[in-house]
């Protein structure tokens, strides 16, 4: 039975997390977009809170990082779980605050890797923690299978060497998962991601970067040498094998929607501000009046909000997918992209729609307009998520369409 | 000419509108400028086609609709009911109609599309198969005949979707008649129902449209210029509707017009009625669905020709509207499906510089493009589609819907041909039909429905 609303169960999921976007980050969102790298300690309340909701129901992934593992379903039965459980969650702290979402203690990527394809021990070992994830260098950005760290076996350790760059929470965090080869001249399949604890001697903080949005957010840079950690902090399956990078990309297929999850929630910020700022101006938004004939921001702010759907159902799709165990990659991609560009669209159009209060400091949407940015580039540019996409779609290998 | 009655004055005006047509033709033919730029040839040919399709005439001459056995109260499909769950996958029974409407547009639509758009046509058989599946008694409630046990939107959707994937312009000619059951099935009084709807459930299926649109830019339907006025106990309407598929074969309409004391409404009206005419209205695209315009001079009907009864009339006219968009939403769907699933084999094929086109980003990305554009529209269309299923208020994901198929869908159009280059521009490839076709979805209103 077709049906694309939102079920009943996770409303209360929804609200909460509305609750907590409006009540603790709208608040201090413009105090940590000024104050660049001072931990919002703000959120340490808020993350026992979420850890709370997320151990007490299982539909309900919260913010994030508890909810990417796959369930397994084979009776036909359609179900809402908490793929998308999570996404709800994502999307309505978003609305509050890309950066301070960002900022939640122990809902980083890192945990959403960690608890994609972790074994029940690491998950043991590593459960409860803050994890960032670690997989961009200097001279590999996209490019992720030209990533030049490595990880050389020497007794029951592994030594990693390299440098890694925009790591989210990376100074806050206390694991990065990194992504490191174990045999360079075997390329892709030889890239295994490995878990360094934060105050592993061998991990040493370069700097913090400075950026354009998502300031609340630290973004660090490592370098790493003779790090070593123990066999068992390497994530998955240890064999070089053709396929093994696949695994490690599918990790992207679960995480896709959650990036794709944040661009929408920054949207519909945007566009419900813009509208009630509209409406004061005197412009109303009529949805049975054709758009043309309607005032031309009235018009404009239609498409903006029609691009904000394909962008959400997109999302939301990729989520039921994966709940219901059905293959995603290509849908995830999709979510993605669309997300990050409609994001970035909708923001700078609600920006220019609102004039000097759309840009001025004294509002969000400006802000929002630089915290969209990112969201168009991690987990995947559009670019990447283009040709991903384009792969599946024409059935080429990644030889043949590059 | 002050004595003349109604009849005569329109009978008039279309002399004086045939006569118009000769003159231009006249001095067209009298010109040797057609001989300089040799293509005598080929306007004889369009001429030929053009009165073929008639300058203007009556509408057809149509069959009696009697009331049937009537029951009591309005038949009614019943809401859908959900288990509350977000869920793609189509039930059975619209997987069935989905399943048929794909395999008949496969094998009988797409390839009679090309000749259909030369000819300005839908074979009649095709349009006879089509009725063989149900497509125009969606509307119809089971108690007076109909197949849906439950409101079919998401149904219609789902068989305008497959079928246009096809062709939209034979997609269009094939669903219009059920448009005017649907719009009697959800709004019509028991009477009307059982004067109409029995015609729709037989194999014998009028042409019938749902007739909104009017000439003119920015037209709004909930503005209209189709009036009708109160005379004693009938109504008087007047003015013209376009792109109807089909026209001068319609045995009924259903024509909206601006009702004095009720504002937008609907009147179910019969060929036969004296002051109806028809002109072939050919456009861009939509051509197998033989596009005519309607046009109504001092049409009397009884009061009974008021679709509905009750208060609800001016709601039931937004809901109309409404349904109408998602339907072509769903057209829209389908044939930027079929501009997908074309290019894709065909950038796979092609080489230049020794490789496949596809293997460029440049041509990649596009193809990307019209897979996430195309599958936000689609989403956007089934999300509309079941809430008003549901009984829920859909005017805002409708106009979503039909925002992103009238942008979307025609960026697709355009990349569709764009990706073939050259050979995108000629008419042995299907892609530039498609571009033709997905200018509709922004501009049609009305003449489906969900």
């Amino acid at each position: 039975m077709i049906n694309l609303e939102i079920p009943k169960k996770f409303k209360p999921l929804a609200t909460q997390a509305n609750q907590v976007a409006t009540e603790v980050f709208r608040p201090i969102s413009r105090k940590y977009d000024e104050a660049e790298h001072s931990y919002p300690k703000e959120l340490d309340m808020l993350a026992s809170l979420i850890d709370g909701m997320n151990e007490g129901s299982d539909a309900a992934g919260g913010a994030g990082a508890a909810g990417v593992r796959r369930e397994k379903s084979d009776d036909g039965e359609n179900r809402n779980g908490s793929n998308l459980s999570t996404v709800l969650g994502i999307i309505e702290l978003c609305w509050g605050d890309v950066g301070l979402l960002l900022s939640m203690p122990r809902q980083g990527l890192g945990n959403s890797a960690i608890a994609s394809v972790a074994t029940e021990e690491q998950l043991k070992q590593y459960g409860g923690k803050w994890a960032a994830m670690a997989i961009t260098e200097p001279e590999a950005g996209s490019d992720s299978a030209a990533i030049r760290t490595t990880a050389e076996v020497d007794g029951d350790e592994y030594v990693l060497n390299g440098e890694k760059i925009f790591v989210t929470s990376g100074d806050r965090a206390d694991l990065i998962v990194v992504w490191a080869s174990l045999d360079r001249s075997k390329g892709r399949a030889a890239i295994k991601s490995f878990i360094v604890e934060r105050d592993n001697p061998g991990l040493k903080l370069d700097r913090l970067e400075h950026k354009l949005g998502i300031r609340a957010s630290d973004t660090a840079n490592f370098t790493l040498q003779d790090c070593r950690v123990p066999k068992e902090a390497l994530l998955g399956d240890p064999e070089v094998k053709e396929k093994g990078f696949a695994g490690v990309m599918e990790t992207f297929d679960n995480t896709r929607p959650l990036v794709a999850a944040m661009a929408v929630g920054v949207a519909r910020a945007a566009l419900e501000e813009t509208r009630k700022r509209l409406k004061q101006a005197g412009v109303d938004v009529d949805y049975s009046v054709p758009a043309l004939s309607q005032h031309a921001a009235a018009a404009r702010f239609l498409e903006m909000e029609a691009d904000y759907e394909a962008a959400w159902l997109l999302t939301l799709q990729a989520a039921w997918m994966a709940d219901n165990s059905k293959p995603n990659s290509l849908q995830a991609s999709m979510a993605k992209a669309k997300a990050g560009r409609a994001c970035v669209d909708i923001t700078l159009g609600c920006v220019e729609l609102c004039g000097v209060v759309g840009y001025s400091e004294n509002d969000l949407l400006e802000k929002w307009a630089r915290d969209a940015k990112i969201l168009d580039l991690f987990e995947g540019t559009q670019q990447i998520q283009l040709l991903i996409v384009a792969r599946q779609l024409l059935g080429k290998s990644s030889s043949e369409l590059r | 000419m002050t004595t003349a009655t109604d009849t005569e004055k329109s009978a008039s005006v279309a002399e004086r509108g045939m006569g118009f047509g000769l003159r231009q033709l006249n001095r067209l033919a009298g010109s040797d400028l057609l001989d300089r730029i040799r293509l005598r040839k080929q306007v004889e040919r369009a001429l030929f086609q053009g009165t073929k399709n008639g300058f203007r005439s009556a509408t057809a001459a149509g069959r009696t609709f009697k009331s049937a056995q009537q029951l009591g109260k309005p038949a009614r499909q019943k809401k859908s009911r959900s288990k509350g769950l977000f869920d793609l996958g189509p039930d059975d029974e619209q997987q069935m109609f989905q399943e048929g409407g794909r395999a008949f547009a496969a094998d009988k639509v797409r390839p009679a599309a090309h000749d259909a758009d030369d000819a300005c046509e839908t074979p009649k058989e095709l349009l006879t198969e089509a009725t063989e599946l149900g497509v125009n008694m969606l509307g119809v409630p089971e108690e007076l005949g109909g197949v849906m046990h439950e409101q079919s939107a998401v149904t219609s959707v789902l068989i305008g979707e497959a079928l246009a994937h096809g062709d939209m312009g034979i997609a269009y000619a094939a669903l219009a008649p059920g448009a005017v059951a649907t719009a009697i099935g959800l709004w019509g009084s028991a009477e009307q129902e059982a004067t109409y709807l029995p015609a729709f459930t037989g194999e014998d299926v009028p042409a019938a449209a749902l007739a909104i649109l009017e000439p003119r830019p920015l037209f709004d339907p909930l503005a209209l210029e189709t009036t009708a006025k109160r005379k004693g106990d009938e109504w008087v309407l007047k003015g013209a509707k376009s792109l109807l598929a089909r026209a001068k074969d319609c045995e009924l309409f259903v024509i909206a017009a601006e009702a004095e004391g009720i504002g937008p409404a609907l009147f179910i009206v019969e060929s036969g009625a004296k002051g109806l005419s028809v002109e072939a209205e050919p456009a861009m695209g939509l051509r197998p669905a033989a596009t005519g315009r309607l046009l109504i001079e001092n049409v009397k009907v009884p009061a009974s020709a008021l679709l509905g009864e009750g208060d609800a009339k001016a709601k039931d006219y937004v809901d109309c509207v409404n349904r109408a968009r998602v339907a072509w939403c769903g057209l829209a769907v389908g044939c930027s499906q079929a501009v997908l699933d074309y290019v894709i084999p065909y950038v796979n094929d092609r080489q230049a510089f020794g490789e496949p086109i596809s293997n460029r980003q440049g041509v990649a990305f596009v193809v990307s493009d019209i897979g996430i554009e195309s599958d936000g529209m689609r989403l956007a269309t089934y999300r509309a589609a079941s809430r008003a299923d549901r009984g829920e208020k859909f005017d805002r994901e409708a106009a979503i819907a039909r925002r992103l198929c009238a942008v979307k869908g025609m960026e697709i159009g355009s990349q569709g041909v764009q990706l073939l280059g050259g050979h995108g521009f000629v008419k042995e490839h299907p892609v530039e039909r498609w571009y033709r076709d997905l200018r509709a979805a922004g501009v049609m209103e009305g003449a489906l429905l969900v």
